[in-house]
């Protein structure tokens, strides 16, 4: 089922055709829609920007995100933060209740499969969930391979702690990026270096002298030269960039969307505050506000208790280090 | 004078709006509050998640001068999304959801299904003289267009582009195809 690697796209690389939308348009004649490109997957990421994807464990959690102005949930039986109690191993969610989700609400439904395990992501393409997220919050099927996500026509989103893991991810298919964190903490630090990470990165290669400071990248990123390549002509990742892991506050989603990040993902954050339908809301204010301190101020206001937060020097298990 | 475009920045695909209407060589403001909409000549009102965006307005103090000025003959552009917020009625929508009322048409939200039956094909837009590639995400279907609605193009016989007075809605997402005439007629336009 091998298909042809991401073409290195002129800027603004999700906006451009590709050459596998190319080769469905030439087969496809006039106006027979071509379902499952690159282009319409990495579109549904480009119409997410600026918005806040709310994990939900029930129907009425999903309800209580919509209404608050989640631009997507993502459905999975544990938050981050209770998988990390209740340790053992963590799957994927009941198709019963991933179709309870979608039957709630009619905004976007994402839901998680794990690392590896592509037969999790047939049956959530099945289901018809609006993206599948590859997650290290699952504990991982496969300790070498990640699947082959051309191989769908749901549209993946993975995880990266760099830009090299983030360029590997690409290159098996993903269209949308978010930065691990340490999911589960509500502690931004992690969030934090990760986004560093990434957008300096694509910065240095940017800035490099030569082609062969290129090949060097990629020597050192780990990750496919077309791709690095890409980077340093356009000086943007090839698909947005998100984040998650650790987002608790208004004024961590600013931060990290300050520093970079297009969309945040909110996993504990919301359901394990004192007020999950105020912080909700304030913080999809947020995202959209991110640069403004003062509507940030006023928003930030009165939410009662944020979810109480975890060490990560003190942890046991780093999800953020799994995948590979 | 060149006219000052706004980019309506709540949510959605904003910034592919922005990098087209910049190559176009027109100055483009995000739009976000108030005072920015005020600075504005003409908006673009991007796709998204119309449910999210339909909030923001609320929440931003925006709902009532872009009524204002859309009542006024601002010039606009929605896209997906946007096209929701400007039609006159929206079936499958929340039930608190802002419908400004402004296109006289009829929208199903998300009428194809989920993403997997998201897609992209060559349509025929009236006064181009060659195919317009679109790009259909979870698109909404235009179900009734009223009298005064102009019919621009048709997707397998639905209405996907359309006009009335000063605004242009799609179905489709002319920002995501690198394709630019559909933006450039937009300005020329006004």
């Amino acid at each position: 089922m091998r298909q042809a690697p991401p073409p290195a796209a002129p800027k603004m690389a999700p906006m451009s055709a590709n050459t596998e939308t190319s080769a469905a348009r030439a087969t496809a004649g006039q106006s027979r829609p071509a379902t499952g490109t690159t282009l319409v997957k990495r579109g549904l990421a480009e119409m997410l920007k600026g918005g806040v994807i709310m994990d939900v464990v029930t129907p009425e959690q999903a309800r209580i995100a919509e209404d608050a102005g989640a631009v997507s949930v993502m459905a999975l039986e544990r938050v981050p933060a209770d998988i990390r109690a209740d340790g053992g191993v963590s799957r994927m969610s009941d198709p019963e209740m991933i179709q309870g989700v979608q039957a709630a609400v009619s905004i976007p439904v994402m839901a998680k499969a794990r690392i590896g395990h592509f037969a999790e992501a047939q049956i959530l393409q099945a289901l018809g969930v609006d993206y599948v997220d590859e997650s290290e919050v699952l504990t991982p099927a496969d300790e070498v391979h990640h699947i082959d996500k051309w191989a769908f026509t749901v549209p993946f989103v993975c995880g990266a702690t760099n830009l090299g893991e983030a360029l590997r991810r690409i290159g098996e298919g993903a269209c949308m990026i978010r930065s691990k964190g340490e999911a589960g903490t509500g502690n931004i630090v992690e969030a934090v270096r990760h986004l560093r990470s990434i957008v300096g990165d694509i910065r240095r290669i940017g800035a490099a002298g030569d082609e062969a400071e290129l090949f060097e990248w990629a020597k050192q990123l780990r990750a496919p030269l077309p791709l690095v390549q890409e980077i340093a002509d356009t000086g943007v990742l090839p698909v947005p960039l998100f984040c998650a892991g650790g987002i608790a506050t208004p004024a961590d989603a600013s931060l990290v969307m300050q520093l970079g990040a297009e969309a945040v993902f909110v996993g504990s954050g919301i359901f394990k505050s004192s007020d999950p339908p105020k912080m909700a809301a304030a913080i999809v204010e947020a995202a959209t506000h991110y640069r403004d301190p003062d509507i940030l101020a006023k928003i930030s206001a009165g939410l009662g208790r944020a979810m109480a937060g975890l060490e990560t020097s003190a942890l046991t298990t780093k999800m953020a280090e799994r995948g590979w | 004078m060149k006219p000052r475009i706004g980019v309506l920045a709540l949510q959605g695909g904003f910034a592919a709006h922005g990098a087209i209407l910049s190559r176009l060589g027109v100055h483009v403001d995000e739009v976000r509050t108030p005072g920015q909409l005020a600075d504005v000549d003409a908006l673009v009102m991007p796709g998204g998640e119309s449910t999210t965006m339909s909030m923001l307005l609320e929440r931003s103090g925006l709902l009532e001068p872009l009524a204002e000025r859309l009542s006024a003959g601002m010039g606009v552009l929605g896209t997906c999304a946007g096209m929701i917020l400007l039609a006159r009625e929206v079936v499958d929508g929340r039930a608190d959801q802002h419908a400004l009322g402004l296109v006289d048409i009829t929208v199903r939200r998300n009428a194809y299904g989920t993403q997997i039956e998201s897609f992209e094909a060559d349509i025929d837009v009236h006064g181009l003289d060659s195919p317009f590639h679109a790009v259909f995400i979870r698109a909404p279907v235009v179900e009734r267009t009223g009298p005064g609605v102009e019919v621009l193009a048709r997707h397998e016989d639905r209405a996907v582009l359309c006009r009335a007075g000063q605004a242009t809605v799609a179905a489709f997402h002319p920002e995501l195809s690198g394709d630019e005439r559909l933006h450039a007629r937009f300005l020329a336009d006004l």
